[in-house]
């Protein structure tokens, strides 16, 4: 649906532009703090070897993560597309239920069964079984996609399966497949805790080490703005192998079914290795966490349990709340009144988003440091915080449901001579209401497994699920991490069901996806 | 003999417990056009389909050239069957050039010459449907009429035993449909080849086949000449079919079939279920409308729709008929709403059907 250029309600820009200066300010004060010492110190920091070593060493894990986890992504998506696998609906969300376990969750699992994981191998392994049902999510949305009738007129014509694969599929969906393996890399990109737990000093790990260790405020905020300056060259690919999409039509008419490639001999290998999949990415660190809470002893008290749970659910909602109300002019602003401004807005909040957690809640540090002193460690600057972090997330659902509402809805609604606001309330306001609710969750569950902003920002003595798990991770007693990982986990199966469910994820869930993960 | 390019006995496909194809029998005869006809929901696509090798009919068997390729436990793959397919909307690869796209099915040859020979046949399958110079295109530059004619080029282009055409002008313009369906008929016709165009437009099917099939839930319900359908029709959803249809009550008397515009011989209607009363079908061309002062009906309403006269007589009891579809040519334009009109049986009716119109 085409947007109409009608005049842009003057208190929806507001908030829109408002919602854009909170994504984008902070970072503005990042690079503030990183020039403070000056640009000798910052090229002295800069072009120490170790910047180069870290730089190549964290590209160099986001890229061995994206193509591994793009293989055999791919691999699955085709599996459970195009093959003749029995029970694919089984299978697809079979692949996609790792999205509900954290990496740093199943990062701690795997190193303390086996410590020697503790290296770039044992991250990229991790990291790899935690995007590739990103990978999959997204390829699957893309060959669903694909006229069926393309690959029959192929078949028609005395082509193979094999040979249209190769000469039809692949090249249709290369482009999604290139984004996706840039989408992986940059959520390796941005992932704090399964780097930390496993102890690869990559970007997220050593800016935090560098803020912790205090004694140079520069090299942290200068690490930061590389970082930004990588994950832009990442967000930037993305966007340009993406691109506008092929054109394929989608067969009308007639019901048909996608034709399925007999994989004969290979058929059990397939199934036992996505059962094996699974296995691996869920159902090791969720048997372990089973294992360590009845086998150990938790030292966890029921006491600090609940109050960290009630922490969390207060922390979420409250973030789920304001960030949906900031998203919600700014989603109808983008939805109905395409323009430079709304779009731009639209940009920021996306990009705030994509750049690493660490990154943002840093920014919002200096903010604090800097300007917000009085509120620096108290729970509005972290709600602040975490509605950058996550309002994006709610702006691209909202956003979907506003643009799937026929226009002429309020057009009829205008005509019958009631006012825009009234209009918006209701006619416009109930028929998103799903689309509110489903961004309230999503926005509470990320802002629940979210750790670097909870890390830096928390009011000291609080804690969530998320940092009472790194507290005690950080100890190694293992069977009081149990009980804390296995409630993030439940918090994310639902999600992570619902994503699997969903019959084509659009870019907006697979983005929900990604930021799940960290 | 002649030996059918496809002949299919007692095909029966099910989804979901559900029939959607009920005792098939369908023969195709080499270098002609059979057009596979049926209202949306028929299983005319399914059929297609099976045919093609896209779905394995449940029972009943698929003959290509006398050789079996589905049935009785076997089952050739698509690629293996050589029958072309020419989808809905073209499904042009959208990565390939149209060249690309017509060469799509061509033997891989290496070698100068070997590529000069897929050049000039992706030349001539082009040329056969007008689009001459378009080689370079990207399919999205195409319009609608053009996609289709580059799918129907790439059909034909590696010479299929069959080619199945999934109603495929129904995407295009009105104004376009006939046009592009005139142009891929004379590819067809030039190249000789074997068609099954799968279509729910009558005229359609009528204009480009030598022979039609009508399907109606699942089963072919008559097949035929185009003519013998349009004359003949053995049930009312194929006359429906075939086109403007006048619907007129009838009973028996003796040798003559009596309505309200007079009797008509038994023998002069095409198919006679033999019943008491019926519905006697006939096309607009056999009934005329004309003033005449001492006439016993008068014209109620009369409105032009296209070619035809949708008209509502009332006879001297005040009873109302509605005469749809009257041919315009046999309409006098004189006549005025309140006229006495005389309404005459031309020539012989199509049918006596037994069942009511819907």
């Amino acid at each position: 649906m085409q947007p109409r250029a009608l005049s842009v309600p003057r208190s929806a820009l507001v908030i829109a532009l408002l919602a854009a200066a909170l994504a984008v300010v902070p970072l503005a004060y990042l690079f503030i703090q990183a020039l403070d010492a000056g640009w000798e110190r910052v090229l002295q920091i800069l072009g120490r070897s170790d910047v180069l070593q870290l730089t190549l060493r964290s590209v160099g894990l986001a890229l061995v993560v994206g193509l591994l986890a793009g293989l055999v992504g791919t691999t699955t998506a085709w599996l459970v597309e195009r093959s003749d696998i029995p029970a694919p609906g089984f299978f697809h969300v079979l692949v996609v239920i790792p999205l509900a376990v954290p990496s740093y969750v199943a990062a701690y699992a795997w190193v303390t069964w086996w410590p020697v994981t503790a290296s770039f191998l044992g991250a990229t392994a991790v990291l790899t079984l935690t995007t590739i049902p990103l990978i999959h999510l997204y390829v699957t949305a893309v060959l669903r996609g694909l006229d069926p009738a393309q690959e029959e007129a192929a078949r028609s014509l005395g082509r193979g399966p094999l040979y249209v694969m190769v000469h039809l599929t692949v090249p249709q969906v290369r482009r999604a497949i290139a984004a996706g393996v840039l989408l992986a890399s940059l959520y390796v990109l941005a992932d704090f805790g399964a780097v930390a737990i496993m102890r690869v000093p990559v970007f997220t790990w050593v800016i935090l080490g560098a803020y912790r260790a205090g004694f140079d405020p520069s090299r942290a905020a200068v690490l930061a703005v590389a970082l930004v300056l990588v994950s832009l060259l990442f967000i930037v690919s993305e966007s340009l192998a993406r691109g506008r999409g092929e054109p394929t039509t989608s067969a009308r008419g007639a019901i048909r079914e996608t034709v399925q490639v007999p994989l004969k001999t290979l058929r059990p290998v397939a199934v036992c290795a996505l059962i094996l999949l699974a296995s691996i990415s869920v159902g090791f660190p969720v048997a372990s966490y089973i294992y360590w809470w009845f086998g150990g002893r938790s030292e966890v008290e029921l006491e600090e349990f609940i109050r960290a749970l009630l922490t969390t659910l207060t922390l979420g909602g409250t973030v789920a709340v304001a960030a949906v109300l900031v998203a919600l002019p700014l989603a109808w602003v983008v939805s109905r009144f395409r323009g430079v401004l709304s779009v731009g807005a639209e940009r920021a909040v996306m990009l705030a988003h994509s750049l690493p957690g660490i990154v943002v809640a840093l920014s919002f540090v200096y903010v604090g440091v800097r300007v917000l002193q009085p509120i620096y460690q108290r729970w509005p600057l972290l709600v602040l915080a975490e509605v950058a972090l996550t309002m994006s997330l709610a702006l691209g659902v909202l956003r979907a449901a506003f643009e799937q509402q026929p226009l002429v809805l309020t057009e009829v609604g205008r005509a019958s001579g009631n006012s825009r606001f009234f209009v918006f309330v209701r006619v416009t306001l109930p028929s998103v209401l799903p689309a509110i609710a489903a961004s309230l969750a999503i926005v509470a569950i990320t802002t629940a497994k979210e750790l670097p902003a909870l890390l830096l920002l928390r009011p000291a003595g609080s804690d969530t699920l998320s940092t009472r798990l790194w507290a005690w991770a950080g100890v190694s007693d293992d069977a009081s991490v149990a009980p804390y990982a296995l409630t993030l986990i439940a918090f994310s199966v639902l999600p992570a069901f619902v994503a699997a469910r969903l019959g084509r994820p659009t870019r907006a869930s697979v983005m929900v996806d990604r930021r799940e993960l960290v | 003999m002649i030996l059918p390019r496809l002949r299919l006995a007692a095909i029966t496909h099910s989804f979901a417990h559900e029939e959607v194809l009920s005792g098939i029998d369908l023969e195709v005869a080499p270098g002609t056009v059979t057009a596979l006809m049926g209202e949306s929901g028929s299983g005319k696509t399914t059929l297609g389909r099976v045919i093609a090798g896209f779905v394995s009919p449940s029972s009943g068997t698929v003959h290509l050239d006398g050789k079996l390729v589905a049935g009785n436990g076997e089952f050739l793959a698509p690629e293996l069957r050589s029958v072309g397919v020419v989808p809905q909307e073209g499904a042009l690869f959208s990565h390939l050039s149209v060249a690309g796209n017509v060469a799509f099915g061509l033997p891989q040859r290496t070698g100068r010459s070997g590529r000069a020979t897929r050049a000039k046949r992706v030349q001539e399958c082009l040329e056969m449907v007008g689009l001459s110079g378009f080689e370079d295109r990207r399919t999205y530059q195409l319009s609608g009429g053009q996609q289709q004619r580059v799918a129907v080029a790439r059909a034909l282009a590696p010479s299929p035993r069959l080619v199945v055409l999934d109603e495929p002008f129904s995407a295009l313009d009105a104004s376009l449909r006939g046009a592009v369906s005139q142009q891929v008929a004379d590819a067809l016709s030039h190249v000789g080849a074997t068609a099954l165009l799968i279509t729910h437009d009558a005229s359609e099917a009528f204009r480009m086949a030598d022979s039609v099939a009508v399907l109606a839930a699942g089963r072919i319900i008559q097949s035929g000449p185009p003519s013998e359908l349009y004359d003949k029709p053995r049930t009312l959803k194929v006359a429906q079919a075939g086109g403007a249809t006048v619907l007129l009550n009838a009973t028996r008397h003796g040798p003559l079939l009596s309505t309200t515009f007079g009797s008509i011989p038994q023998s002069q209607v095409g198919y006679d279920f033999g019943g008491e009363s019926g519905i006697l079908v006939l096309r607009p061309r056999q009934l005329r409308l004309t003033p005449r002062p001492e006439a016993s009906f008068r014209l109620e309403t009369i409105r032009i729709d296209g070619e035809y006269v949708q008209a509502c007589v009332s006879d001297a009891n005040g009873d109302r008929i509605e005469l749809k579809s009257l041919r315009v040519s046999e309409f006098e334009s004189s006549v005025r709403i309140g006229d006495s009109v005389s309404i005459e049986l031309l020539s012989a009716a199509s049918f006596l059907a037994r069942e009511s119109p819907a």
